[in-house]
């Protein structure tokens, strides 16, 4: 193997695989993510994506092989490098559009009590005001998350994530519960943030549409092998890495394939707990 | 012809058909105080409202010839004392051993199955323990119902901390939130209004354990006093007393819903109750 193969991607995985008790849900994972990707999954529900993002939380552990951020091992809790913005509950109902937003900033610099006060307090609330005007609420800094619309506290919930710079951003059906209209502003949203930040992204998502439209990179979750008297027995990888970008329109095959899939599993609402 | 589930009374109906169960629970009492009073005019078992008013005046304005004090202030001055001390003591302990063991699942697996049992230890039954070990004094009062009370409020306060969606837990740490931090900036926020509305539920028990402690040892307060008065029948003291401590607990009651709403608005959106 040359030199500039043994640089460290920014995400790298190697055989890896996770189970349960005796399933096995991933299975043969090896990738490699540069900074800067945007990777949009698909696929079935209950094949995995969303423990795919678990392992990247480090919320759950790999089984076996290995997954490496910086060419580290990921540490197997959640931490501030990497960011994340979930379907819902994604922001502190306690706290103003502003107080969650300043949170990040208080949390690093106050280990104690977690709250600035005084100049930094007044510098803190400057820096959260103006990624809070670039995500559009600037607004609506006093407001409370129950009295922003589902879109808003998306964009709040972006606004908070990306306050500690993480090394990468996952979103979790960031978009799933929003409007068509709504949604397409999101796209607007998400896509002018990550040129202008130069963020490396994971999207899970339910709509192949949005993951051509949005990613750089797409990968489809499924299982490739099949035991009838075992379904357990294996587990599901990606079975397509694609390169997209927003002027390719998903093959049509692929759609009908993923909507088929889809179909078994009428409860496509999954999140992560 | 609408459904009757869908038949809402008016603002003003809503009043009236609120007080209507009241004026009538009035009207049978003096119609059944006015029929005894007739048969005997020494009757004391329904006293008639007149002669309740007249007792509850002379308690509240004559001081006692034998402490030199006000008997209603003094109950109601020592029962809220010892009420309040107990109320709070147990919502101290009840929160920082909910956070704890709410935000811990070390702690949780430790302290869960003790709580649990000693919630389930009729506090009553442990009276004359406390009785023997703290004396006869204000601190056995005040002890029955902190171990009447906590057990509870820490159930409550842990379930309610479960109950908090993981997303947020994984989004502070996120953010770089450390374990003390979790529990200080996004456990105990949302945990204190919760605390506010479970020290509501508990006061109920907590003025029973009061009057129950009052009544069996005690030199003053309101359960002392109907206790006290319960040997000579003396029904035109008790029953204004047991109205002015529904007024008192009402009265508590209103004042920590309030207290609730006005600190903690996004809290009561949340859990889309009015009251």
């Amino acid at each position: 193997m040359s030199q500039t193969e043994r640089q460290p991607a920014l995400l790298e995985a190697q055989h890896l695989e996770k189970r349960y008790g005796d399933q096995l849900v991933l299975e043969r994972l090896s990738f490699r993510v540069e900074r800067g990707e945007f990777v949009t999954l698909v696929g079935a529900s209950g094949c995995g994506k969303t423990t795919f993002l678990k392992l990247l939380l480090g919320t759950e552990r790999i089984s076996r092989g290995s997954l490496r951020l910086d060419g580290r091992p990921l540490p197997d809790e959640p931490g501030p490098d990497r960011g994340v913005v979930f379907q819902k509950y994604s922001v502190f109902p306690h706290l103003s559009v502003l107080g969650n937003v300043t949170m990040a900033e208080e949390l690093a610099r106050s280990p104690l009590l977690g709250k600035l006060y005084g100049a930094a307090r007044r510098r803190a609330r400057d820096n959260a005001v103006a990624r809070l005007t670039e995500v559009g609420l600037a607004g609506a800094l006093e407001k409370y998350p129950h009295e922003l619309s589902g879109g808003m506290q998306q964009r709040l919930a972006i606004a908070q994530a990306l306050m500690m710079k993480p090394r990468i951003l996952l979103l979790d059906e960031p978009f799933g519960a929003l409007d068509p209209g709504i949604r397409q502003d999101m796209h607007g949203l998400i896509t002018r943030l990550w040129r202008e930040q130069q963020l490396t992204i994971f999207m899970i998502t339910h709509d192949v549409k949005e993951a051509f439209a949005l990613g750089t990179r797409l990968w489809v979750f499924d299982k490739v092998r099949h035991d009838p008297q075992a379904p357990n027995a294996y587990g599901a990888t990606i079975t397509y890495d694609l390169p997209v970008g927003a002027q390719q329109r998903p093959p049509e095959a692929l759609v009908e394939r993923l909507d088929a899939t889809g179909r078994f599993h009428p409860t496509s609402q999954e999140t992560l707990t | 012809m609408k459904r009757l589930i869908n038949i809402r009374p008016s603002r003003g109906g809503r009043w009236l058909l609120g007080a209507l169960p009241f004026v009538l629970l009035g009207l049978v009492y003096l119609g059944l105080s006015r029929a005894r009073l007739a048969a005997s005019p020494n009757e004391r078992l329904l006293p008639a409202p007149s002669t309740m008013l007249e007792t509850f005046h002379q308690l509240a304005t004559e001081a006692s010839v034998r402490t030199g004090t006000i008997p209603l202030w003094g109950d109601t001055l020592a029962s809220l004392e010892r009420l309040g001390l107990g109320v709070a003591i147990s919502a101290l302990i009840g929160l920082t051993i909910g956070l704890l063991t709410g935000g811990l699942p070390l702690l949780r697996a430790k302290l869960s199955p003790l709580v649990t049992v000693l919630s389930l230890v009729p506090p009553m039954a442990i009276l004359p323990v406390l009785f023997i070990a703290f004396g006869t004094g204000e601190m056995a009062k005040v002890a029955l119902i902190v171990i009447g009370v906590t057990p509870f409020l820490i159930r409550d306060l842990q379930s309610h901390a479960l109950r908090l969606p993981d997303e947020q837990l994984i989004k502070a740490q996120t953010l770089g939130a450390n374990s003390w931090q979790v529990l200080l900036r996004v456990l105990l926020p949302q945990l204190t209004p919760r605390l506010l509305a479970s020290t509501r539920l508990a006061l109920g028990s907590a003025w029973l354990f009061l009057i129950a402690a009052e009544a069996i040892a005690a030199q003053d307060g309101l359960g002392y006093r109907i206790f006290l008065v319960r040997r000579y029948l003396a029904m035109d003291v008790i029953l204004p007393y047991v109205a002015w401590i529904t007024l008192l607990a009402f009265l508590l009651d209103r004042a920590l819903a309030r207290v609730s709403q006005r600190a903690f608005p996004w809290y009561h959106a949340e859990e889309g109750d009015a009251s």
